[in-house]
C-alpha cells in the first residue's frame, strides 16, 4: 500500500468473475505521513481509508465482471462498520461480492479481515461510467498489471 | 395485490422519506418530488428487486440527453409505472 497515493490494494488473490467475488491483500505500511497525524504515539489506519480499501477491492471486482468496459466510481456508502483497529504492519485480507447489477450502477458488500478476524465491513454503491479518457484507461491498465489483475478476466 | 403505482409510491416514500400522500401518479420524480440521481439509484434498486426486472436507466438517460425523449416519459410516476409493467410483461413473455 502507498497510502499517500491511494494505492490501497497490493495483490489480487482470487477473482471469481462467475461467482462475482474477489479477495485481495493489502499490507499496511509501517510508516506513512498519514500516521504522523493519525495519531502521534498511536498510529492507526483511518476508518475512511478502510472504506476506500473496500471500495477499491469492489472496484477491481467490477472491472473483472464488466470486462473493463466501465469504470466504477464510488457513489454511496450505505453502511460501514469499523469493528476493530488496523495498525501499521497489518496484512489486510479484503473480500468483496457483487450484490446487485443495475443499469449504470452496481452494489457490493465488502469485508476486511486481519489474521482472520473481521475488522470492518461495508455496503457500497457505485456508478458505472465509460472511461472518460485514454489516460485513465491506460493508468488503470498499468495498475491492473501491478496488482496481478488476471488478464483472462477481460478476454471475451 | 397492490397496483404498480402503489408499490412504487411506497418505495419512494420509504427510500426518500417523502410523505406517501404527496406522491401521485402525476408526480414528476425529479421536478415535483425533488429526487436526485443518487437517490433514484436506491429507488431503481428497490424496483429491480421488487419486480424482478432491470430498469434501463442508462438507456433512458442517454435518450433524454440526446433529445430523443423527455424526462416526463420516464420520470412522471404513471409513465414510470407503465414502463415497469412493460418490462414485467416482457420478462414473463420470455420466461
Amino acid at each position: 500500500m502507498q497510502l499517500e497515493y491511494f494505492h490501497m490494494i497490493d495483490r489480487i488473490v482470487d477473482l471469481k468473475v462467475d461467482e462475482k467475488t474477489i479477495v485481495v491483500e493489502a499490507q499496511v505500511p509501517q510508516e506513512s505521513t498519514i500516521f504522523e497525524g493519525h495519531f502521534p504515539g498511536y498510529p492507526l489506519m483511518p476508518g475512511v481509508l478502510l472504506i476506500e480499501s473496500m471500495a477499491q477491492a469492489s472496484g477491481w471486482l467490477q472491472l473483472g465482471v464488466f470486462k473493463f468496459e466501465r469504470m466504477p466510481i464510488l457513489a454511496a456508502v450505505k453502511e460501514a462498520k469499523v469493528r476493530g483497529s488496523v495498525f501499521p504492519g497489518d496484512l489486510m485480507s479484503i473480500e468483496a461480492s457483487l450484490t446487485h447489477e443495475g443499469s449504470g450502477y452496481a452494489m457490493t458488500e465488502a469485508k476486511i479481515r486481519v489474521g482472520g478476524k473481521l475488522r470492518a465491513n461495508s455496503a457500497l454503491t457505485f456508478t458505472l461510467i465509460p472511461f472518460p479518457n485514454a489516460d485513465m484507461r491506460g493508468y488503470m491498465a498499468k495498475v491492473a498489471e501491478r496488482v496481478g489483475f488476471p488478464q483472462q478476466a477481460v478476454s471475451p | 395485490m397492490s397496483s404498480t403505482f402503489d408499490q412504487v409510491a411506497t418505495i419512494i416514500a420509504e427510500t426518500c422519506d417523502i410523505p406517501r400522500d404527496t406522491i401521485t401518479p402525476d408526480s414528476h420524480a425529479i421536478d415535483d418530488l425533488g429526487i436526485d440521481s443518487l437517490d433514484f439509484l436506491d429507488i431503481a434498486f428497490a424496483i429491480d428487486k421488487q419486480f424482478g426486472i432491470k430498469l434501463p436507466l442508462e438507456k433512458w438517460t442517454q435518450e433524454v440527453n440526446d433529445g430523443k425523449a423527455t424526462t416526463e416519459q420516464y420520470f412522471v410516476l404513471k409513465n414510470l409505472c407503465a414502463r415497469i409493467d412493460e418490462l414485467v410483461a416482457a420478462k414473463g413473455a420470455s420466461a
